[in-house]
């Protein structure tokens, strides 16, 4: 049976910090690993669109030596024509040794990954998980705050469907004194299963609405869009809106040493003026991301430099 | 009321009052032709209230099922009009095709064949989630 990613609590946490070492490691001496994927091909089966982690897929794979096939939507593929997700990787597994897959479906990859000879990763599957964007998260607060214990980290704006906000929750909790805290509007509040699960770990955690009266004790801020659609009162979604953008005058409340995370793409919920600070990480965490999924390619594929 | 015993089959004891009958349509008994009793409200020390369901056949008893919709029932079973044996069923692990993901997002609402499988994420408070998109059952 193939080792496949659909959850990143499929990872030890052994794993992921081996994993965060190997990413840096090819950041360090990328030409000790420029052709340790030779021969081998990636397939990236996207049934609905995305920017950052399909081409961060590609070119890590292409930075490692290795090939890259695939489709980008759920109408250049015979899905269109109503195949199953089990047959399209029946089929493709005929063609690459690895396959990374977007669908809109929850628990699609886990479908798939039942009949799959080849390993699958999970690139986002609806609302439901998302774990390359965890590794993703976990690399970048590793770089910027030089540890994984020891944080208070801060959870902001829609943190009832962020799919990142629920999977970065499960990572961050296997790791010693860890503090969350929850920032978002009532309707947008963490699920009850997932205090629930902070509540047994006996993790502590706050949920507050307003971002300025808490962004003073945060080691780390993550950021997320507020969806006006998620709201079924328009007036309630005015009135909330401005509270979770952040701009410069809250940045001022801020530590000197916060790192700002955004699992992007950003609409509005960050000020463009705050891409200034050096403590906005968001655009080096799009650059960890690339590093972190060759990491995880050459373990899938049991590759070595 | 008076109901016979019965001589070679089931009395599924401590039912939740009120669940008889979700049992019965899960078990599938009306598709049996012996005779099956149904007694709702009786009355129970411990909990007030209970239902009780007798069949008088011996038959393949879905033990994980019956659990998975009840975990406090016990099972006698009877032969020959006597108490042979008393079962306490568990919540099993694992639930292939009984019931149906409500999750309109999840893949199983799409897939074709795909197998219904729900696990138990939580003994205490009896929580199953589907296996492939992790909504909740009950």
């Amino acid at each position: 049976m193939p080792r496949h990613l659909l959850d990143i609590r499929d990872l030890s946490v052994e794993e992921i910090d081996a994993l965060l070492d190997r990413a840096e490691d090819i950041m360090d001496h990328p030409q000790k690993y420029a052709e340790c994927m030779h021969g081998k091909k990636l397939a990236t089966l996207f049934f609905e669109p995305s920017t950052r982690t399909r081409l961060s897929f590609e070119a890590a794979m292409m930075e490692l030596g290795g090939n890259v096939l695939g489709f980008s939507s759920a109408n250049s593929s015979s899905a269109a024509k109503g195949e199953s997700v089990a047959d399209t990787v029946r089929t493709v597994a005929c063609y690459a040794d690895i396959i990374a897959m977007r669908h809109p479906r929850e628990g699609a990859p886990t479908a798939a990954a039942q009949v799959c000879p080849v390993p699958i990763i999970n690139a986002g599957d609806g609302g439901h998980n998302h774990p390359t964007q965890t590794l993703t998260d976990l690399l970048t607060i590793r770089r910027e705050k030089k540890r994984l214990s020891q944080l208070v980290i801060g959870f902001c704006g829609d943190l009832k469907f962020g799919r990142t906000v629920h999977s970065l929750i499960h990572a961050m909790m296997r790791y010693k004194s860890i503090r969350f805290v929850f920032i978002s509007p009532r309707e947008l509040r963490v699920p009850d299963y997932v205090l629930e699960t902070l509540q047994k770990h006996g993790i502590g955690y706050v949920e507050v609405e307003k971002l300025e009266d808490i962004i003073g004790t945060l080691d780390v801020l993550y950021m997320t869009r507020v969806q006006r659609e998620r709201f079924f009162n328009e007036e309630e979604y005015l009135r909330l809106k401005d509270s979770y953008v952040l701009d410069v005058d809250k940045m001022k409340l801020a530590r000197r040493d916060l790192a700002v995370l955004h699992p992007l793409p950003r609409v509005n919920e960050i000020s463009v003026k705050v891409d200034e600070d050096p403590r906005a990480c968001y655009f080096r965490q799009v650059l960890y991301g690339k590093y972190v999924r060759e990491a995880l390619l050459m373990k899938l594929l049991e590759v070595e430099a | 009321m008076n109901i016979d015993s019965i001589q070679n089959g089931y009395v599924i004891d401590h039912i939740r009052a009120g669940h008889a009958m979700e049992i019965y349509k899960y078990l599938g008994l009306d598709d049996l032709d012996c005779s099956v009793a149904i007694i709702r409200n009786a009355k129970s020390q411990k909990n007030g209230k209970k239902d009780i369901i007798k069949i008088d056949q011996e038959m393949n008893l879905d033990l994980d099922l019956l659990a998975y919709i009840d975990p406090g029932v016990t099972v006698n079973v009877i032969r020959d009009g006597r108490l042979v044996e008393k079962r306490k069923p568990e919540m099993p692990k694992r639930i292939v095709n009984v019931m149906k993901c409500k999750n309109p997002r999840c893949i199983t609402q799409v897939e074709q064949e795909l197998d219904q499988i729900f696990v138990l994420t939580d003994r205490e408070q009896q929580v199953y989630r589907c296996y492939y998109c992790e909504a909740q059952s009950r």
